[in-house]
């Protein structure tokens, strides 16, 4: 081991969980530590709100009858689950909690540029997130999580103003945080941490902020227009003025594509930090993995019309998104093989976050792949609207980013908490949470090629197999996400103390005490060596 | 100067530069804000030529070309106000800042004015636009929809200039700025300059097609 500095370890200074305490001290905190925890107490919460509505969608498909709830209720059903999870959970999960936590002191700051403006972004967060619940407690919405125009404008009966004004609060809360983290790695890097010595985390969440920055705006905008629209209005896409229905779904998803890079990028970071830890060697292709991460939140600005083949748009356009769809593969995959490439001929171990980190590579690459069917022409007006999107959807979204956001909770918990946690207990939920998640998604890609629609409430008898293996899945799912959340919370308070580097790893979150202290560094750490600087594992072992 | 400089940053340079730059990165996501709208301004303007024009025809050409000079005269203002700023001159800054003020108040009273025209003579859509008598009236109805969903949002974002004028106004007033600290006004004077430049966009687009 060589580490890059060790602060003088004199006094043991006092930690950022101790000091003030009581809600108030939280609630006006600006450490960017405490405001990690702030968003991961939030986020969970909504985890718990738009988990139980899909464990009610799992169980209703059990049969082919609609036999548990309405039709009606249904549709409320899928799109609670589905905003709930993206804005409230997908979108803030890694960036808020861990790159909020790491990003200052992976890169030698004392905090974010502005403070603040951070905490900002989390009353932001909290206050869309509320008006969000009010509309599940006016009774809902039923437009799924899309929105599409004039559904959402003119005809339906739901609490639409009321959602969209959750998710455009809360996405002020996303460009914050996306201003804070740029100008942060902009201006707030350590004395010798240059560019190419910032960890890969680092890098992609610089990625995901230029996304979050340029997208999020189009989506607040469009939803604006849409909400003025249903109350007061203004008819920018109301078919009966001329307006254009199309052009919302071309809004929509100019922000929504990207998105799901903003949903991904996090949690490839995290792999990168993860798979070089366990397996104790320099991640392959440094710079390559970082220039991906630029380039799939470039690449991710042009692919949005692959959602619209069928939707009436020139094919011409139709062709030349295709093939950019397919060129957003290319950095994914360098990313892929760069991981494999590191773990060859590494000194691997098995502990939790790496069994994360080997079941991510894995889903996500079966993710990926089948995003390539779905950007193919031909293929994609068979599979549109099948439970087939459902099932790739899921495997980058659940068996990518929970995955990976799963695995970074278990790595850094040592640093957060400064305990332990239950190191059989956390594999054996690793590996529940692998094999449900497969067991939930795997038959719905045969569903949807075999040509079950998605968001019915009922189905063809002959579909029931697969639905009840998938059915079953999820709760093993639920069971594997239940644990962590009890066996974290007990090691909060009963778990073995935690050393400073726990891991053996490199960077600078390891170099000060676990849990750290308030201003993290006393002196600013002046850096002399590359990430991921580990003797070659070939070398230890000769 | 007491304590302008906070504790996370190493020096006032750094802070400066922090604070500028998130500024330049705020105003990026503006232009997506704006930019969404202009987009679908642009569809539909390639869609309804016709249309389009015989809608500017029920704005006021003149009333808007008073209120461009306004603004631009606020823009030199509020520039004049960063500059005194810069040399630490707070009497000037202030005195800057307040006419900046006076004039974004006078805009918005002729922007309000002109709404109350619009309502007056019964062309407000999705309300009364039962003033507007000529041919494709949907399509111009469309065209008046952007009018003010466009003017709103610009006035929404002059009356938080305003306010965050009248911030530094007060700051200005406390002895807050000096030649070392004085990134607050000239963030404050890139949001206003911001906000201008998108109404020179907004005046061609909404009264001269």
């Amino acid at each position: 081991m060589t580490p890059t500095l060790v602060e003088p370890r004199s006094a043991i200074r006092e930690s950022y969980l101790a000091g003030e305490t009581g809600i108030w001290s939280w609630l006006k905190t600006i450490d960017h530590k405490r405001i990690a925890i702030l968003y991961m107490v939030s986020i969970t919460f909504f985890f718990l709100v738009g988990g139980f509505a899909a464990l009610l969608i799992r169980f209703e498909l059990m049969t082919p009858q609609g036999d548990l709830v309405d039709a009606n209720t249904y549709n409320r059903l899928f799109t609670t689950h589905g905003a709930i999870m993206v804005w409230f959970f997908l979108i803030p999960s890694i960036p808020t909690v861990l790159g909020n936590f790491l990003i200052p002191i992976m890169i030698g700051a004392k905090d974010l540029a502005f403070p603040r403006l951070n905490l900002l972004s989390w009353y932001l967060f909290v206050t869309g997130g509320l008006v969000a619940l009010v509309a599940l407690l006016l009774g809902g919405v039923d437009t799924g999580w899309t929105f599409y125009t004039p559904y959402s404008s003119t005809y339906s009966n739901s609490a639409v103003p009321w959602l969209v004004t959750g998710i455009f609060i809360a996405g002020f809360s996303s460009i914050l945080t996306g201003l804070n983290f740029i100008t942060t790695i902009h201006t707030m890097r350590a004395p010798g941490m240059g560019w190419f010595r910032l960890p890969l985390f680092v890098w992609s969440h610089y990625a995901t902020s230029i996304i979050l920055v340029l997208a999020t705006p189009v989506l607040a905008i469009t939803l604006a227009l849409v909400a003025l629209e249903k109350l007061v209005g203004l008819g920018i896409f109301d078919p009966a003025l001329g307006g254009d229905p199309l052009l919302f779904q071309h809004l929509f998803w100019f922000y929504s594509h990207p998105a799901v890079y903003i949903m991904i990028l996090p949690g490839m970071g995290v792999i990168s930090e993860l798979i070089a830890t366990f397996s104790r060697k320099t991640i392959f292709g440094y710079t390559f993995v970082a220039f991906a991460s630029l380039a799939i939140a470039l690449f991710g600005f042009l692919v949005w019309g692959h959602h619209m083949f069928v939707s009436g748009q020139s094919a011409y356009a139709s062709m030349v998104f295709s093939m950019l769809s397919f060129f957003v593969a290319v950095p994914s995959a360098v990313k892929v093989f760069n991981w494999t490439a590191t773990l060859y001929k590494g000194s691997i171990s098995f502990e939790t976050p790496m069994l994360y980190a080997i079941g991510f590579i894995g889903l996500f690459t079966v993710g990926g792949l089948t995003g390539l069917w779905l950007a193919t022409l031909g293929a994609d007006v068979h599979l549109h609207d099948t439970y087939f999107v459902v099932a790739h959807f899921h495997y980058i979204m659940v068996g990518g980013m929970v995955t990976a956001y799963l695995g970074a909770i278990h790595y850094w918990w040592p640093k957060i908490s400064g305990r332990m946690y239950p190191e059989r207990l956390g594999q054996a939920s690793a590996i529940l949470i692998f094999a449900g998640f497969n067991l939930t998604f795997f038959p719905q890609f045969l569903l949807g090629y075999l040509g079950m629609p998605r968001r019915y409430w009922q189905y063809d008898a002959h579909f029931q197999m697969y639905n009840v293996m998938s059915t079953a899945g999820a709760s093993i799912l639920g069971l594997g996400y239940v644990l962590p959340l009890v066996y974290l919370l007990w090691s909060f308070k009963r778990g073995e103390a935690a050393p400073a580097n726990p891991w053996g790893a490199t960077g600078l979150e390891w170099q000060i005490e676990s849990p750290p202290p308030t201003h993290n560094f006393t002196t600013t750490p002046t850096v002399t060596t590359r990430p991921y600087d580990y003797p070659d594992a070939r070398q230890e072992e000769s | 100067m007491k304590s302008s400089i906070e504790s996370h940053f190493s020096t006032l340079r750094q802070q400066a530069e922090s604070a500028e730059f998130g500024m330049w990165i705020f105003l990026a996501t503006e232009v997506l804000f704006f930019g969404a709208v202009f987009c679908s301004y642009a569809v539909y303007r390639a869609s309804y030529p016709h249309a389009w024009k015989a809608g500017a025809g029920l704005n006021d050409a003149m009333l808007a070309t008073v209120m461009t000079a306004v603004l631009l005269t606020s823009s030199l203002t509020m520039a004049m106000g960063v500059q005194a700023a810069k040399r630490g001159n707070s009497s000037p800054l202030r005195r800057n800042v307040l006419l900046t003020m006076l004039l974004g108040v006078l805009f918005l009273v002729l922007k309000f004015y002109e709404y109350y025209e619009h309502a007056h003579h019964q062309l407000v859509p999705g309300w009364d636009f039962s003033g507007y008598q000529g041919a494709s009236a949907q399509n111009v109805e469309l065209f008046m929809s952007f009018y003010f969903a466009m003017t709103g949002l610009h006035a929404l974002h002059m009356i938080v200039g305003l306010g965050l004028l009248a911030t530094i106004w007060v700051m200005a007033g406390r002895g807050r700025f000096d030649e070392a600290y004085h990134a607050p006004v000239e963030n404050i004077g890139l949001y206003w300059h911001f906000v201008d430049i998108v109404w020179i966009f907004l005046f061609p687009l909404l009264y001269l097609v």
